[in-house]
Protein backbone atom coordinates (compact mmCIF):
# COMPACT_ATOMS: atom_id res chain seq x y z
CA UNK A 1 0.00 0.00 0.00
CA UNK A 2 1.10 3.49 -0.80
CA UNK A 3 2.31 5.70 2.05
CA UNK A 4 0.69 8.82 0.59
CA UNK A 5 -2.70 9.60 2.17
CA UNK A 6 -2.29 6.35 4.09
CA UNK A 7 -4.89 6.99 6.81
CA UNK A 8 -7.29 8.99 4.65
CA UNK A 9 -10.87 7.77 4.47
CA UNK A 10 -13.83 9.10 2.56
CA UNK A 11 -16.86 9.11 4.83
CA UNK A 12 -20.18 10.73 5.61
CA UNK A 13 -19.73 12.93 8.67
CA UNK A 14 -22.73 14.29 10.58
CA UNK A 15 -23.01 17.78 12.00
CA UNK A 16 -23.55 17.40 15.76
CA UNK A 17 -23.49 21.11 16.54
CA UNK A 18 -22.70 24.41 14.84
CA UNK A 19 -22.06 27.42 17.07
CA UNK A 20 -21.00 30.95 16.26
CA UNK A 21 -17.87 32.03 18.14
CA UNK A 22 -16.83 35.61 17.39
CA UNK A 23 -16.35 35.81 13.62
CA UNK A 24 -16.05 32.03 13.32
CA UNK A 25 -18.17 28.92 13.49
CA UNK A 26 -17.26 26.05 15.78
CA UNK A 27 -18.58 22.95 14.02
CA UNK A 28 -18.61 19.60 15.79
CA UNK A 29 -18.88 16.54 13.56
CA UNK A 30 -19.58 12.89 14.25
CA UNK A 31 -16.94 11.09 12.21
CA UNK A 32 -16.44 7.65 13.75
CA UNK A 33 -13.25 5.72 14.27
CA UNK A 34 -11.15 7.78 11.86
CA UNK A 35 -10.31 10.01 14.86
CA UNK A 36 -7.75 7.39 15.91
CA UNK A 37 -5.56 8.50 13.01
CA UNK A 38 -6.09 12.26 13.26
CA UNK A 39 -3.08 14.24 14.54
CA UNK A 40 -2.68 17.98 15.18
CA UNK A 41 -1.83 19.58 11.84
CA UNK A 42 -3.90 17.15 9.76
CA UNK A 43 -6.75 18.56 7.73
CA UNK A 44 -10.14 17.42 6.44
CA UNK A 45 -11.50 18.04 2.94
CA UNK A 46 -15.25 18.54 2.68
CA UNK A 47 -17.59 18.72 -0.31
CA UNK A 48 -19.67 21.88 -0.23
CA UNK A 49 -22.88 23.12 -1.78
CA UNK A 50 -24.79 19.85 -2.06
CA UNK A 51 -25.03 17.31 -4.85
CA UNK A 52 -25.79 19.68 -7.74
CA UNK A 53 -23.52 22.48 -6.59
CA UNK A 54 -21.50 24.50 -9.08
CA UNK A 55 -18.72 24.46 -6.46
CA UNK A 56 -16.85 21.42 -7.70
CA UNK A 57 -13.85 21.43 -5.38
CA UNK A 58 -13.58 20.28 -1.78
CA UNK A 59 -12.68 22.79 0.92
CA UNK A 60 -9.78 22.00 3.23
CA UNK A 61 -10.08 22.77 6.95
CA UNK A 62 -7.49 22.24 9.65
CA UNK A 63 -8.77 19.73 12.18
CA UNK A 64 -9.12 21.72 15.38
CA UNK A 65 -9.38 18.73 17.69
CA UNK A 66 -10.76 15.22 17.85
CA UNK A 67 -12.20 13.15 20.66
CA UNK A 68 -13.03 9.45 20.89
CA UNK A 69 -16.14 10.28 22.92
CA UNK A 70 -19.56 9.71 21.31
CA UNK A 71 -18.10 7.29 18.76
CA UNK A 72 -15.55 9.83 17.48
CA UNK A 73 -15.99 13.57 17.08
CA UNK A 74 -14.04 16.19 15.17
CA UNK A 75 -14.11 19.93 15.69
CA UNK A 76 -13.52 22.46 12.90
CA UNK A 77 -13.24 26.22 13.25
CA UNK A 78 -14.52 27.79 10.06
CA UNK A 79 -14.47 31.39 8.91
CA UNK A 80 -17.41 32.07 6.57
CA UNK A 81 -15.27 33.88 3.99
CA UNK A 82 -16.27 32.37 0.65
CA UNK A 83 -19.23 30.59 -0.91
CA UNK A 84 -18.04 27.17 0.27
CA UNK A 85 -17.29 28.05 3.87
CA UNK A 86 -20.54 30.05 4.11
CA UNK A 87 -22.44 26.96 2.97
CA UNK A 88 -20.68 24.85 5.58
CA UNK A 89 -21.40 27.40 8.33
CA UNK A 90 -25.09 27.28 7.37
CA UNK A 91 -25.37 23.53 7.94
CA UNK A 92 -27.54 22.59 10.89
CA UNK A 93 -27.60 19.68 13.26
CA UNK A 94 -27.71 16.22 11.60
CA UNK A 95 -26.65 17.53 8.20
CA UNK A 96 -24.52 14.92 6.39
CA UNK A 97 -21.14 15.99 4.99
CA UNK A 98 -18.97 14.16 2.44
CA UNK A 99 -15.55 14.30 4.06
CA UNK A 100 -12.06 12.95 3.38
CA UNK A 101 -9.76 12.83 6.42
CA UNK A 102 -7.21 12.82 7.85
CA UNK A 103 -5.03 14.42 5.17
CA UNK A 104 -1.60 16.01 5.19
CA UNK A 105 1.50 15.79 7.32
CA UNK A 106 0.89 16.56 11.02
CA UNK A 107 3.09 18.53 13.43
CA UNK A 108 6.11 16.58 14.64
CA UNK A 109 5.94 15.83 18.36
CA UNK A 110 9.25 15.88 20.25
CA UNK A 111 10.25 12.71 22.07
CA UNK A 112 11.71 14.69 24.98
CA UNK A 113 10.14 17.49 27.01
CA UNK A 114 10.98 20.79 25.33
CA UNK A 115 9.86 24.40 25.64
CA UNK A 116 7.28 24.85 22.92
CA UNK A 117 5.96 28.18 21.69
CA UNK A 118 2.70 27.97 19.75
CA UNK A 119 1.84 30.96 17.56
CA UNK A 120 -1.55 31.34 15.90
CA UNK A 121 -2.88 34.01 13.59
CA UNK A 122 -6.66 34.47 13.43
CA UNK A 123 -8.45 31.13 13.40
CA UNK A 124 -5.08 29.53 12.70
CA UNK A 125 -5.05 29.06 16.46
CA UNK A 126 -7.68 26.32 16.14
CA UNK A 127 -5.38 23.30 15.68
CA UNK A 128 -2.89 24.65 18.22
CA UNK A 129 -5.06 23.87 21.25
CA UNK A 130 -5.22 20.17 20.36
CA UNK A 131 -1.48 20.31 19.76
CA UNK A 132 -0.98 21.95 23.16
CA UNK A 133 -2.74 19.05 24.88
CA UNK A 134 -0.47 16.52 23.15
CA UNK A 135 2.67 18.52 24.01
CA UNK A 136 1.59 18.90 27.66
CA UNK A 137 1.04 15.16 27.89
CA UNK A 138 4.66 14.73 26.77
CA UNK A 139 5.82 16.98 29.58
CA UNK A 140 6.53 20.01 27.42
CA UNK A 141 6.18 23.58 28.63
CA UNK A 142 3.65 25.18 26.27
CA UNK A 143 3.42 28.94 25.78
CA UNK A 144 0.99 30.41 23.30
CA UNK A 145 0.80 33.68 21.43
CA UNK A 146 -2.28 34.52 19.40
CA UNK A 147 -2.75 37.47 17.12
CA UNK A 148 -5.26 39.02 14.75
CA UNK A 149 -6.20 42.39 13.32
CA UNK A 150 -8.98 42.83 15.88
CA UNK A 151 -10.53 41.18 18.97
CA UNK A 152 -13.38 39.36 17.21
CA UNK A 153 -10.87 37.55 14.98
CA UNK A 154 -9.06 35.96 17.92
CA UNK A 155 -10.05 32.36 18.48
CA UNK A 156 -9.25 31.33 22.06
CA UNK A 157 -11.81 29.07 23.72
CA UNK A 158 -11.87 28.96 27.52
CA UNK A 159 -11.12 25.24 27.75
CA UNK A 160 -8.19 25.71 25.36
CA UNK A 161 -6.56 28.21 27.70
CA UNK A 162 -6.25 25.48 30.32
CA UNK A 163 -3.96 23.41 28.12
CA UNK A 164 -1.23 26.07 27.97
CA UNK A 165 1.18 27.42 30.56
CA UNK A 166 0.78 30.99 29.32
CA UNK A 167 -1.27 32.82 26.72
CA UNK A 168 -0.54 36.24 25.26
CA UNK A 169 -2.85 37.95 22.79
CA UNK A 170 -1.88 40.64 20.31
CA UNK A 171 -4.24 42.70 18.14
CA UNK A 172 -3.19 45.23 15.58
CA UNK A 173 -5.90 47.68 16.69
CA UNK A 174 -5.36 47.02 20.40
CA UNK A 175 -9.02 46.03 20.90
CA UNK A 176 -7.90 43.18 23.13
CA UNK A 177 -4.58 42.09 24.62
CA UNK A 178 -1.43 43.94 23.60
CA UNK A 179 -1.43 46.25 20.61
CA UNK A 180 0.98 44.83 18.05
CA UNK A 181 1.91 41.66 16.22
CA UNK A 182 2.68 38.14 17.39
CA UNK A 183 6.24 38.52 16.14
CA UNK A 184 6.95 41.56 18.38
CA UNK A 185 8.11 39.56 21.46
CA UNK A 186 9.67 36.72 19.50
CA UNK A 187 13.30 37.81 19.30
CA UNK A 188 13.39 38.45 23.04
CA UNK A 189 11.80 35.08 23.92
CA UNK A 190 14.31 33.28 21.74
CA UNK A 191 17.34 35.14 23.08
CA UNK A 192 16.13 34.51 26.65
CA UNK A 193 16.35 30.79 25.88
CA UNK A 194 12.64 30.25 26.52
CA UNK A 195 11.92 28.53 23.20
CA UNK A 196 13.16 25.25 21.73
CA UNK A 197 10.45 24.68 19.13
CA UNK A 198 7.97 27.06 17.50
CA UNK A 199 4.73 25.65 16.13
CA UNK A 200 2.79 28.11 14.01
CA UNK A 201 -0.41 28.28 12.02
CA UNK A 202 -1.89 31.32 10.31
CA UNK A 203 -1.46 33.59 7.31
CA UNK A 204 1.60 33.09 5.12
CA UNK A 205 2.97 36.56 5.93
CA UNK A 206 3.03 35.66 9.63
CA UNK A 207 4.72 32.30 9.00
CA UNK A 208 7.31 33.99 6.84
CA UNK A 209 8.02 36.65 9.48
CA UNK A 210 8.44 33.99 12.20
CA UNK A 211 10.79 32.02 9.94
CA UNK A 212 13.03 35.01 9.34
CA UNK A 213 13.35 35.66 13.10
CA UNK A 214 13.87 31.97 13.94
CA UNK A 215 16.51 31.44 11.28
CA UNK A 216 19.12 33.36 13.30
CA UNK A 217 18.77 30.87 16.15
CA UNK A 218 18.77 27.10 16.59
CA UNK A 219 15.03 27.14 17.31
CA UNK A 220 13.10 24.69 15.16
CA UNK A 221 10.09 26.20 13.38
CA UNK A 222 7.27 23.91 12.30
CA UNK A 223 4.62 25.86 10.42
CA UNK A 224 1.30 24.81 8.92
CA UNK A 225 1.19 26.57 5.55
CA UNK A 226 -1.87 27.81 3.73
CA UNK A 227 -1.85 27.57 -0.07
CA UNK A 228 -4.97 27.23 -2.18
CA UNK A 229 -5.68 23.61 -3.09
CA UNK A 230 -7.94 21.96 -5.62
CA UNK A 231 -7.72 18.32 -4.49
CA UNK A 232 -6.02 18.05 -1.08
CA UNK A 233 -4.74 14.56 -1.94
CA UNK A 234 -1.65 15.27 -4.03
CA UNK A 235 -2.92 14.85 -7.58
CA UNK A 236 -3.55 18.37 -8.85
CA UNK A 237 -0.19 20.14 -8.22
CA UNK A 238 -1.79 23.53 -7.51
CA UNK A 239 -0.76 24.00 -3.86
CA UNK A 240 3.01 23.94 -4.39
CA UNK A 241 5.61 25.98 -2.50
CA UNK A 242 9.31 26.44 -3.26
CA UNK A 243 11.20 24.37 -0.68
CA UNK A 244 14.90 23.59 -0.24
CA UNK A 245 15.53 19.82 -0.16
CA UNK A 246 18.11 17.84 1.84
CA UNK A 247 20.50 18.00 -1.13
CA UNK A 248 20.15 21.83 -1.24
CA UNK A 249 18.22 21.74 -4.52
CA UNK A 250 14.95 23.64 -4.79
CA UNK A 251 11.69 21.88 -5.52
CA UNK A 252 8.06 22.89 -5.88
CA UNK A 253 6.53 20.82 -3.08
CA UNK A 254 2.86 20.02 -2.58
CA UNK A 255 1.57 21.58 0.63
CA UNK A 256 -1.25 19.02 0.82
CA UNK A 257 0.83 15.86 1.13
CA UNK A 258 4.32 17.19 1.95
CA UNK A 259 2.60 19.70 4.26
CA UNK A 260 0.68 21.51 5.52
CA UNK A 261 3.26 21.25 8.30
CA UNK A 262 6.66 22.17 6.91
CA UNK A 263 10.05 23.12 8.29
CA UNK A 264 9.89 26.91 8.14
CA UNK A 265 13.63 27.18 7.50
CA UNK A 266 13.30 25.20 4.26
CA UNK A 267 10.40 27.11 2.73
CA UNK A 268 11.75 29.75 0.35
CA UNK A 269 9.33 32.43 1.46
CA UNK A 270 10.81 35.08 -0.81
CA UNK A 271 10.13 32.85 -3.83
CA UNK A 272 6.47 32.07 -3.09
CA UNK A 273 4.53 33.04 -6.20
CA UNK A 274 7.63 32.66 -8.38
CA UNK A 275 9.48 29.82 -10.00
CA UNK A 276 12.97 29.33 -8.52
CA UNK A 277 15.68 29.97 -11.07
CA UNK A 278 13.51 31.98 -13.44
CA UNK A 279 13.19 35.74 -13.61
CA UNK A 280 9.86 36.87 -12.16
CA UNK B 1 -26.99 -10.28 -15.50
CA UNK B 2 -23.69 -8.46 -15.08
CA UNK B 3 -21.84 -11.67 -15.93
CA UNK B 4 -23.12 -11.54 -19.51
CA UNK B 5 -22.36 -7.87 -19.93
CA UNK B 6 -19.12 -7.09 -21.78
CA UNK B 7 -17.72 -3.86 -20.35
CA UNK B 8 -14.31 -4.20 -22.03
CA UNK B 9 -12.93 -1.83 -24.60
CA UNK B 10 -9.98 -1.51 -26.96
CA UNK B 11 -7.89 1.43 -28.07
CA UNK B 12 -5.81 0.31 -31.02
CA UNK B 13 -4.45 -3.10 -30.03
CA UNK B 14 -4.70 -2.38 -26.29
CA UNK B 15 -7.47 -4.14 -24.37
CA UNK B 16 -8.99 -2.82 -21.15
CA UNK B 17 -11.48 -4.61 -18.88
CA UNK B 18 -13.45 -1.39 -18.36
CA UNK B 19 -13.69 1.82 -20.40
CA UNK B 20 -13.11 4.19 -17.46
CA UNK B 21 -9.68 5.81 -17.10
CA UNK B 22 -8.09 8.59 -15.13
CA UNK B 23 -7.21 11.72 -17.13
CA UNK B 24 -3.68 12.98 -17.58
CA UNK B 25 -2.81 15.65 -15.06
CA UNK B 26 -5.67 14.65 -12.78
CA UNK B 27 -4.19 11.57 -11.14
CA UNK B 28 -0.52 12.60 -10.86
CA UNK B 29 1.36 9.31 -11.29
CA UNK B 30 -1.42 7.23 -9.71
CA UNK B 31 0.18 6.52 -6.35
CA UNK B 32 -1.79 9.22 -4.53
CA UNK B 33 -5.11 7.56 -5.42
CA UNK B 34 -4.16 4.04 -4.38
CA UNK B 35 -5.39 4.68 -0.82
CA UNK B 36 -8.90 5.26 -2.19
CA UNK B 37 -9.32 2.38 -4.67
CA UNK B 38 -7.21 -0.38 -6.23
CA UNK B 39 -5.71 1.10 -9.39
CA UNK B 40 -6.07 -2.26 -11.13
CA UNK B 41 -9.87 -2.03 -10.83
CA UNK B 42 -10.22 0.72 -13.44
CA UNK B 43 -9.51 0.63 -17.18
CA UNK B 44 -6.16 2.37 -16.95
CA UNK B 45 -4.21 5.09 -15.20
CA UNK B 46 -3.30 7.87 -17.62
CA UNK B 47 -0.25 9.52 -16.09
CA UNK B 48 0.46 13.24 -15.93
CA UNK B 49 2.11 14.43 -19.17
CA UNK B 50 5.83 13.97 -18.77
CA UNK B 51 8.47 15.98 -20.60
CA UNK B 52 12.08 15.23 -21.39
CA UNK B 53 13.60 17.21 -18.51
CA UNK B 54 12.42 17.94 -14.97
CA UNK B 55 10.26 21.06 -14.83
CA UNK B 56 9.29 23.41 -12.01
CA UNK B 57 6.06 24.46 -13.74
CA UNK B 58 4.39 27.82 -13.35
CA UNK B 59 4.24 30.12 -10.32
CA UNK B 60 1.31 30.10 -7.90
CA UNK B 61 -1.58 30.83 -7.81
CA UNK B 62 -2.12 27.89 -10.12
CA UNK B 63 -5.82 27.42 -9.63
CA UNK B 64 -9.09 29.31 -9.74
CA UNK B 65 -12.48 27.76 -9.18
CA UNK B 66 -15.09 28.93 -11.70
CA UNK B 67 -18.81 28.13 -12.02
CA UNK B 68 -18.97 24.32 -12.41
CA UNK B 69 -15.33 24.26 -13.33
CA UNK B 70 -11.82 25.41 -12.59
CA UNK B 71 -8.84 26.95 -14.30
CA UNK B 72 -5.44 25.38 -13.80
CA UNK B 73 -2.06 26.70 -14.72
CA UNK B 74 0.40 24.04 -13.58
CA UNK B 75 2.85 24.34 -16.46
CA UNK B 76 3.63 20.62 -16.67
CA UNK B 77 5.64 20.44 -13.45
CA UNK B 78 7.23 17.03 -13.39
CA UNK B 79 10.32 14.90 -12.83
CA UNK B 80 11.36 14.39 -16.47
CA UNK B 81 11.11 11.14 -18.41
CA UNK B 82 14.09 9.33 -16.89
CA UNK B 83 13.11 9.80 -13.25
CA UNK B 84 9.48 9.09 -14.16
CA UNK B 85 10.33 5.78 -15.82
CA UNK B 86 12.65 4.83 -12.95
CA UNK B 87 10.31 5.69 -10.06
CA UNK B 88 6.69 5.83 -11.12
CA UNK B 89 6.20 3.22 -13.84
CA UNK B 90 7.62 0.22 -11.90
CA UNK B 91 5.36 1.04 -8.95
CA UNK B 92 2.25 1.25 -11.16
CA UNK B 93 3.05 -2.03 -12.91
CA UNK B 94 3.81 -3.80 -9.62
CA UNK B 95 0.39 -2.70 -8.46
CA UNK B 96 -1.13 -4.26 -11.60
CA UNK B 97 -2.38 -0.96 -13.00
CA UNK B 98 -2.74 -0.72 -16.75
CA UNK B 99 -0.77 2.34 -17.75
CA UNK B 100 -1.11 4.91 -20.50
CA UNK B 101 1.87 7.25 -20.43
CA UNK B 102 1.16 10.81 -21.51
CA UNK B 103 4.05 12.68 -23.13
CA UNK B 104 4.50 16.35 -23.97
CA UNK B 105 7.28 18.12 -25.85
CA UNK B 106 8.43 21.54 -26.93
CA UNK B 107 9.68 20.50 -30.36
CA UNK B 108 8.73 17.85 -32.90
CA UNK B 109 12.04 16.11 -32.19
CA UNK B 110 11.45 16.08 -28.43
CA UNK B 111 8.27 14.03 -28.85
CA UNK B 112 10.23 11.46 -30.84
CA UNK B 113 12.94 11.32 -28.18
CA UNK B 114 10.27 10.74 -25.52
CA UNK B 115 8.82 7.96 -27.67
CA UNK B 116 12.28 6.38 -27.88
CA UNK B 117 12.43 6.27 -24.07
CA UNK B 118 9.08 4.47 -23.97
CA UNK B 119 9.89 1.97 -26.72
CA UNK B 120 11.97 -0.17 -24.41
CA UNK B 121 9.59 -0.11 -21.42
CA UNK B 122 7.67 -3.38 -21.06
CA UNK B 123 4.14 -3.47 -19.73
CA UNK B 124 2.72 -0.16 -20.99
CA UNK B 125 -0.75 -0.22 -22.57
CA UNK B 126 -0.54 2.88 -24.75
CA UNK B 127 1.01 6.31 -25.21
CA UNK B 128 -1.01 9.48 -25.05
CA UNK B 129 0.58 12.32 -26.99
CA UNK B 130 -0.38 15.68 -25.48
CA UNK B 131 0.06 18.13 -28.34
CA UNK B 132 -1.46 21.11 -26.53
CA UNK B 133 2.01 22.56 -25.94
CA UNK B 134 3.70 25.58 -27.49
CA UNK B 135 6.11 24.74 -30.30
CA UNK B 136 9.22 26.68 -29.31
CA UNK B 137 10.51 26.47 -32.88
CA UNK B 138 7.40 28.06 -34.34
CA UNK B 139 6.81 31.23 -32.27
CA UNK B 140 5.15 29.24 -29.52
CA UNK B 141 2.23 28.16 -31.69
CA UNK B 142 0.45 25.25 -30.02
CA UNK B 143 0.99 22.03 -32.01
CA UNK B 144 -2.65 21.02 -31.57
CA UNK B 145 -3.81 24.19 -33.34
CA UNK B 146 -1.80 23.48 -36.48
CA UNK B 147 -2.63 20.42 -38.62
CA UNK B 148 0.84 20.29 -40.19
CA UNK B 149 2.68 20.48 -36.84
CA UNK B 150 0.28 17.92 -35.32
CA UNK B 151 0.92 15.59 -38.24
CA UNK B 152 4.67 16.01 -37.92
CA UNK B 153 4.66 15.24 -34.19
CA UNK B 154 2.64 12.05 -34.60
CA UNK B 155 4.60 11.00 -37.66
CA UNK B 156 7.82 11.23 -35.61
CA UNK B 157 6.35 9.32 -32.67
CA UNK B 158 4.89 6.66 -34.97
CA UNK B 159 8.22 6.10 -36.76
CA UNK B 160 10.06 5.86 -33.45
CA UNK B 161 7.62 3.51 -31.76
CA UNK B 162 6.97 1.17 -34.65
CA UNK B 163 3.65 -0.62 -34.59
CA UNK B 164 3.43 -2.10 -31.11
CA UNK B 165 2.33 0.57 -28.68
CA UNK B 166 -0.97 2.28 -29.55
CA UNK B 167 -0.73 6.06 -29.97
CA UNK B 168 -3.59 8.15 -28.63
CA UNK B 169 -3.42 11.80 -29.58
CA UNK B 170 -5.01 14.32 -27.22
CA UNK B 171 -6.58 17.19 -29.10
CA UNK B 172 -7.36 20.73 -28.04
CA UNK B 173 -10.90 22.09 -28.43
CA UNK B 174 -9.44 25.57 -28.99
CA UNK B 175 -9.43 25.16 -32.78
CA UNK B 176 -11.72 26.21 -35.60
CA UNK B 177 -11.97 22.72 -37.08
CA UNK B 178 -11.22 19.83 -34.74
CA UNK B 179 -12.07 17.31 -37.47
CA UNK B 180 -9.28 18.76 -39.59
CA UNK B 181 -6.74 18.26 -36.78
CA UNK B 182 -8.09 14.74 -36.20
CA UNK B 183 -7.63 13.99 -39.91
CA UNK B 184 -4.02 15.18 -39.78
CA UNK B 185 -3.03 12.96 -36.85
CA UNK B 186 -4.99 9.92 -38.03
CA UNK B 187 -3.18 10.32 -41.33
CA UNK B 188 0.13 10.24 -39.44
CA UNK B 189 -0.74 6.94 -37.78
CA UNK B 190 -2.67 7.78 -34.60
CA UNK B 191 -4.51 4.71 -33.27
CA UNK B 192 -6.94 6.73 -31.20
CA UNK B 193 -7.91 10.24 -30.18
CA UNK B 194 -8.35 11.74 -26.71
CA UNK B 195 -11.01 14.44 -26.74
CA UNK B 196 -10.84 17.02 -25.21
CA UNK B 197 -8.04 18.90 -23.50
CA UNK B 198 -8.90 21.98 -21.42
CA UNK B 199 -10.09 25.24 -22.96
CA UNK B 200 -7.91 28.30 -22.48
CA UNK B 201 -9.39 30.78 -20.02
CA UNK B 202 -8.62 33.62 -17.65
CA UNK B 203 -9.87 34.93 -14.34
CA UNK B 204 -9.11 38.48 -13.24
CA UNK B 205 -8.91 39.10 -9.52
CA UNK B 206 -11.12 42.13 -8.95
CA UNK B 207 -9.27 42.98 -5.69
CA UNK B 208 -5.81 43.18 -7.25
CA UNK B 209 -7.32 44.01 -10.67
CA UNK B 210 -4.76 41.70 -12.29
CA UNK B 211 -5.01 38.18 -13.78
CA UNK B 212 -5.48 35.80 -10.85
CA UNK B 213 -3.26 32.97 -12.06
CA UNK B 214 0.53 33.20 -11.84
CA UNK B 215 0.66 32.03 -15.44
CA UNK B 216 -2.12 34.53 -16.33
CA UNK B 217 -4.06 32.05 -18.51
CA UNK B 218 -5.15 28.57 -17.51
CA UNK B 219 -6.99 25.52 -18.78
CA UNK B 220 -10.71 25.34 -18.05
CA UNK B 221 -12.00 21.94 -16.98
CA UNK B 222 -14.95 20.47 -15.12
CA UNK B 223 -18.67 20.08 -15.90
CA UNK B 224 -18.73 23.55 -17.52
CA UNK B 225 -16.91 22.17 -20.58
CA UNK B 226 -18.77 18.88 -20.94
CA UNK B 227 -21.08 19.98 -23.78
CA UNK B 228 -18.02 21.14 -25.73
CA UNK B 229 -16.46 17.70 -25.25
CA UNK B 230 -19.64 15.88 -26.28
CA UNK B 231 -19.84 18.01 -29.43
CA UNK B 232 -16.20 17.37 -30.31
CA UNK B 233 -16.55 13.62 -29.78
CA UNK B 234 -19.74 13.56 -31.86
CA UNK B 235 -18.17 15.47 -34.76
CA UNK B 236 -14.96 13.44 -34.82
CA UNK B 237 -16.75 10.09 -34.47
CA UNK B 238 -19.02 11.06 -37.34
CA UNK B 239 -16.00 11.82 -39.53
CA UNK B 240 -13.90 8.81 -38.44
CA UNK B 241 -16.26 6.14 -37.06
CA UNK B 242 -13.52 3.51 -36.94
CA UNK B 243 -11.03 5.57 -34.92
CA UNK B 244 -11.45 4.88 -31.19
CA UNK B 245 -12.02 7.94 -29.02
CA UNK B 246 -11.13 8.38 -25.37
CA UNK B 247 -13.67 10.97 -24.25
CA UNK B 248 -13.13 13.42 -21.39
CA UNK B 249 -14.21 16.84 -20.20
CA UNK B 250 -16.31 17.37 -17.08
CA UNK B 251 -17.45 13.80 -16.52
CA UNK B 252 -18.53 13.24 -12.93
CA UNK B 253 -21.28 10.64 -13.14
CA UNK B 254 -22.15 7.51 -15.07
CA UNK B 255 -24.75 9.54 -16.90
CA UNK B 256 -22.06 11.94 -18.13
CA UNK B 257 -19.88 9.03 -19.26
CA UNK B 258 -22.83 7.46 -21.09
CA UNK B 259 -23.34 10.73 -22.95
CA UNK B 260 -19.77 10.52 -24.26
CA UNK B 261 -20.12 6.85 -25.18
CA UNK B 262 -23.30 7.60 -27.11
CA UNK B 263 -21.48 10.45 -28.89
CA UNK B 264 -18.79 8.00 -29.98
CA UNK B 265 -16.28 7.45 -27.16
CA UNK B 266 -14.89 3.92 -26.66
CA UNK B 267 -13.43 4.96 -23.32
CA UNK B 268 -14.02 7.80 -20.89
CA UNK B 269 -11.51 9.57 -18.65
CA UNK B 270 -12.49 11.10 -15.33
CA UNK B 271 -10.33 14.12 -14.59
CA UNK B 272 -11.31 17.16 -12.56
CA UNK B 273 -14.04 15.17 -10.77
CA UNK B 274 -11.24 13.34 -8.95
CA UNK B 275 -10.15 16.64 -7.36
CA UNK B 276 -13.56 16.97 -5.74
CA UNK B 277 -14.02 13.27 -5.06
CA UNK B 278 -11.11 10.82 -4.86
CA UNK B 279 -13.41 7.89 -5.69
CA UNK B 280 -15.14 9.59 -8.63
CA UNK B 281 -13.52 7.18 -11.12
CA UNK B 282 -15.07 4.19 -9.36
CA UNK B 283 -18.48 5.85 -9.04
CA UNK B 284 -18.52 6.72 -12.76
CA UNK B 285 -17.43 3.21 -13.66
CA UNK B 286 -20.16 1.51 -11.59
CA UNK B 287 -22.86 3.92 -12.69
CA UNK B 288 -22.01 3.61 -16.37
CA UNK B 289 -22.15 -0.18 -16.22
CA UNK B 290 -25.55 -0.10 -14.51
CA UNK B 291 -26.91 2.42 -16.99
CA UNK B 292 -25.77 0.42 -20.02
CA UNK B 293 -27.30 -2.76 -18.63
CA UNK B 294 -30.55 -1.03 -17.69
CA UNK B 295 -30.84 0.32 -21.23
CA UNK B 296 -30.58 -3.21 -22.59
CA UNK B 297 -27.08 -3.14 -24.03
CA UNK B 298 -25.15 -6.37 -23.71
CA UNK B 299 -21.80 -4.72 -24.30
CA UNK B 300 -20.18 -1.32 -24.12
CA UNK B 301 -19.31 -1.68 -27.80
CA UNK B 302 -22.99 -1.66 -28.79
CA UNK B 303 -23.47 1.73 -27.22
CA UNK B 304 -20.46 3.47 -28.75
CA UNK B 305 -21.71 6.13 -31.16
CA UNK B 306 -25.33 5.15 -30.61
CA UNK B 307 -26.46 8.79 -30.81
CA UNK B 308 -25.50 8.79 -34.49
CA UNK B 309 -28.04 6.15 -35.51
CA UNK B 310 -31.18 7.13 -37.29
CA UNK B 311 -34.41 6.48 -35.38
CA UNK B 312 -35.51 3.38 -37.26
CA UNK B 313 -32.26 1.64 -36.33
CA UNK B 314 -32.64 2.40 -32.61
CA UNK B 315 -35.33 -0.28 -32.39
CA UNK B 316 -32.85 -3.03 -33.21
CA UNK B 317 -29.51 -2.03 -31.76
CA UNK B 318 -28.71 -5.67 -30.96
CA UNK B 319 -27.88 -6.25 -34.60
CA UNK B 320 -25.02 -3.79 -34.59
Amino acid sequence: MSQINRYAEQMTATVLSNKRVGQYHQILLGVGQVVRHCRPGNFAAISVGGENSSLILRRAFAISRVSDRADGTMELIVAPHGAGSRWLCAQGENAPLDMVAPLGTPFGIPTTSVQALLIGGGYGSAPLFGLAEVLKSRGCRVDMILGASTASKIYAPLEGKRSVNSLKIYTEDGSTGIMGKVTDPLEQLISDGQVDVIYSCGPMGMLSAISSIAQNSDVVHQCAVEESMACGIGVCMTCVLPVRSDDESLAMVRSCIDGPVMDGSRVQWHLVGQIPGSTP
Amino acid sequence: MTIDFDFSTTLGNAWFPTPIFTASGCASSGRELAQFFPLASIGAVVTKSVMLKARMGRPTPRMAETPSGMLNSIGLQGPGIEAFLANDIPWLLENKARVIVSIAGETIEEYAVLARHLRSVPGLSAVEVNISCPNVKNRGMVFACDPDASHAVIDGVRRTLGGDLPIIVKLSPDVTDIVGIARAVVGAGADGLALINTLLGMVINTETMRPHLGGKTGGLSGPAIRPVAVRAIYQVHQAFPKVPILGMGGVRSGRDALEMVLAGASGVSVGTATFGNPTAVIAVQNELQHLLISKGFSSLRQAVGFAHRSDDLKESHDEY
